[in-house]
């Protein structure tokens, strides 16, 4: 048969290689001042943009969607074109993928220290950029579609599997968790309430690990491994269950964040069982990575490519054998809202999808250069502050996150809590902060030493933009050997393997979530809960702009040690309002829910001023602006009436005399702070915060004392 | 109008649970039956796709 002659694009790789070093960069050292900042809280700058509330949510979102980002499409252009036998479908696709995802990051940079948030964890991002993202991402799609329906080869490989899998799923969850009214040109609120929107918004934070950080890697790890060790996989066989169990289980596992949390205990249990049933599936995609190695272990002592991927796989498997168990109920009952969860977060992503890119990145460049890599000492130099730096951050984190949390839950004799100041476990766990940093600044040294031998790299390469090959097309009609089996049709036909695991995922989200929405009766209501003033409304808009939920949850759980600490555990029926839900998920500093009341205004007021004179020790940042900034109140009519429209029981017109409610209470806060002897103008935005807080948690406290 | 009233109106949704564990458990059991069932040749062609592009 004819062989038809034709190139694959470099150029796109490189472009897509090149970003991925420089947000990686950007987006560690980012990291690196959030934990600093926490171990010297004048890091923080002492304005606006640079305090940890509005940095954190920027390091994560860096990390996850410019470094991982870049990496996997980086990967996935390589080995798709490789795979398909033919060259991207479209350069001019290509191009606007790749310089409008970085517009998208760059608008993230600008935003995100703006305050311009949604106040939804690795979903900040607000709606215009969120259409962006969206708009994008079908750019993606529609690249990779057109390149795998002209492919010159009649099957799929599982690395493809996992890409159609990716793309089709991260389409529907951003969709889902975007769901939101805007109020303005860059502020909005999200369309589902409290536990609802706590459900929606883990649903989609947990299948964006699953399916932004695994499935897309697990591609390139069925890819590039193969490739680094010239031997293919262990087991296809193997690969395929891996494929459709893992996406099968992963999209119900979403609960097991919100476990004893205000969610139907029914949601949790079934987030649990499903995150139990994970470990199946990942442990088959880890060993089928790290066998695929066998009888070839003494290259991975000299090849420095195949020393990260077996890294980065090993990491996987740790990371993804911690996840199940900290679904456990008893064990998360320890290990959340502390700093646990941090460090497993970061097992996976310095350890698995760090050390994969890093390893894609050893093995890509020189071969795009056609050239050897500037130094493999530098290299392996690379790999062991790599290593030694995941160490040095994970261990003290989780020894962190089990002493704080053992110390939250311990009682004296008397059966009082033994350490009823939080801060007293926050300076214990200081010196592993630092030792984090530590480990933080080890890694990212070994980025900045990747870089250098990458430039080095690049300079003495020739870089080969278009490589020449030929294969011959695919004949139309396909003659099968024998008898066709059902999984053979599914394996050559792209679009029905979109359609399978669209239908995939899309059972467990709605299983999870339509009878939340549905039965009335999974939230119930409570009938002293009244919806926000409008003061308060904005000093909620205040509390989420400055990333409060970045170091404080709303959500006591009903523990003993928690409702000693802080009050009533919260109910289900108390966040029917709270559009964001703003339970957040690491408690650095105390839970906040039941904060109302608990001080006097002025308390908060110089509090906020500065933590350190109430709080001596105290590692919050000051919010020195509220003090300075005017409450924007021409924006009111617009959020009652938006938020009118998404349910809120707001009379008839009140958006128009909101605004003199509004002056009301804030003159009645300025005057009561004036009582303690403070001065402060009642236009001032810590006014409206103060009301905020003041509020939260008080709906139920009267019912209580009946 | 919120947005539990538009889910509200699915009518039968009880059954939706049991249809997708049927779906789980009849697809699983194909696919291990296919898995052990797959042709050897067929599968070694698949697993080298990675490694034989140079310029066939």
């Amino acid at each position: 048969m004819e062989l038809e002659k034709f190139s694959y694009d470099n150029k796109i790789v490189k472009q897509f290689a090149y970003a991925t070093i420089i947000w990686g960069l950007i987006g560690m050292t980012v990291g690196l001042l959030a934990a600093l900042q926490l171990v010297f809280p004048v890091l923080n700058f002492n304005t606006s943009f640079t305090t940890f509330g509005r940095i954190r949510p920027l390091h994560t979102n860096a990390v996850i969607f410019a470094f991982v980002g870049n990496g996997i499409f980086m990967g996935v252009y390589y080995s798709l074109q490789r795979l398909c036998k033919a060259r991207m479908f479209n350069d001019t696709l290509s191009k606007i993928h790749f310089w409008g995802w970085q517009l998208i990051i760059l608008s993230a940079v600008l935003t995100l220290p703006l305050g311009l948030t949604t106040g939804k964890e690795y979903a900040e991002l607000e709606w215009p950029i969120d259409i962006a993202i969206t708009l994008i991402w079908v750019v993606f799609g529609w690249n990779m579609f057109g390149t795998i329906i002209k492919r010159r080869e009649r099957h799929l490989y599982v690395a493809i599997w996992f890409y159609i899998a990716t793309f089709v799923t991260v389409a529907v969850l951003h969709i889902v968790n975007s769901f939101e009214l805007p109020v303005s040109m860059f502020k909005s609120y999200s369309w589902y309430a409290g536990v609802q929107d706590a459900l929606v918004q883990w649903w989609y934070g947990h299948n964006a690990v699953a399916f932004f950080l695994t499935t897309p890697y697990l591609g390139l790890m069925y890819y590039f491994i193969p490739k680094a060790a010239n031997r293919p996989v262990y087991s296809y066989r193997l690969s395929i269950i891996h494929f459709w169990a893992l996406i099968f289980l992963y999209i119900w596992a979403g609960p097991h964040h919100l476990l004893y949390t205000s969610l139907p205990d029914w949601a949790q249990s079934l987030g649990v069982v499903f995150s139990i049933m994970l470990i199946a599936p990942s442990w088959g995609g880890m060993i089928n990575g790290l066998l695929t190695l066998r009888g070839a272990w003494d290259k991975v002592r000299e090849d420095v490519v195949l020393k990260f991927l077996v890294v980065a796989v090993t990491a996987y498997g740790m990371a993804t054998f911690e996840g199940p168990m900290l679904s456990l109920k008893n064990v998360n009952a320890i290990a959340h809202f502390t700093d646990w969860i941090v460090a497993h977060v970061h097992v996976g992503a310095l350890g698995w999808n760090g050390f994969l890119t890093f390893g894609i990145l050893y093995w890509l460049i020189p071969k795009m250069f056609r050239t050897e890599l500037y130094s493999k000492k530098l290299a392996n130099w690379h790999f062991w502050l790599g290593t030694l730096g995941i160490l040095f951050y994970a261990i003290p984190l989780y020894w962190a996150g089990f002493m704080q949390s053992l110390m939250w839950k311990e009682f004296t004799e008397e059966g009082l809590l033994k350490y009823p100041n939080f801060l007293e476990t926050v300076v214990q766990i200081m010196p592993m902060y630092m030792a984090r940093s530590i480990g933080g600044v080890l890694y990212l040294t070994g980025v900045i030493i990747m870089t250098y031998n990458i430039f080095k790299t690049v300079k003495k390469g020739d870089f080969l933009a278009n490589e020449e090959a030929e294969a011959a097309p695919l004949m139309k009609t396909y003659e099968a050997h024998g008898k066709e089996h059902w999984h053979r049709v599914i394996e050559r036909r792209p679009i029905q393997l979109m359609i399978l695991s669209l239908v995939v995922i899309l059972i467990g989200g709605v299983i999870e979530m339509v009878p939340t929405f549905l039965i009335q009766s999974n939230v119930p209501t409570i009938a002293s809960v009244k919806p926000y003033t409008p003061l308060e409304l904005q000093g909620r808009d205040i509390y989420v702009r400055e990333g409060c939920y970045t170091c404080h949850s709303q959500m006591i759980r009903p523990f003993r040690s928690e409702t000693a600490r802080y009050g009533e555990y919260s109910k289900a029926g108390e966040f029917v309002y709270d559009h964001p839900f703003q339970w957040g998920s690491k408690r650095t500093g105390p839970d906040l829910h039941r904060i109302g009341g608990k001080y006097p205004d002025s308390w908060h007021f110089n509090h906020m001023l500065d933590p350190t004179t109430m709080s001596p020790g105290s590692i919050m940042p000051s919010y020195t602006w509220l003090f300075d900034n005017d409450l924007d109140t021409g924006s009111t009519p617009a959020k009652i009436r938006a938020m009118i429209t998404l349910g809120v029981p707001y009379e008839k017109g009140f958006d128009q005399v909101a605004n003199d409610s509004l002056m009301n209470q804030s003159d009645r806060i300025a005057a009561n702070l004036k009582k303690d002897g403070i001065e402060t103008l009642s236009t001032k935005e810590i006014v409206a915060l103060i009301a905020y807080l003041q509020r939260m948690g008080t709906d139920i406290k009267g019912e209580n004392k009946k | 109008m919120k947005f539990i009233n538009y889910l509200e109106s699915i009518a039968g949704i009880a059954i939706y649970p049991m249809i997708s564990l049927f779906i789980f458990f009849v697809f699983f059991t194909l696919l291990v039956i296919y898995v052990i069932k797959a042709d050897k040749a067929h599968i070694k062609e698949l697993e080298n796709m990675p490694l034989d592009n140079s310029s066939n």
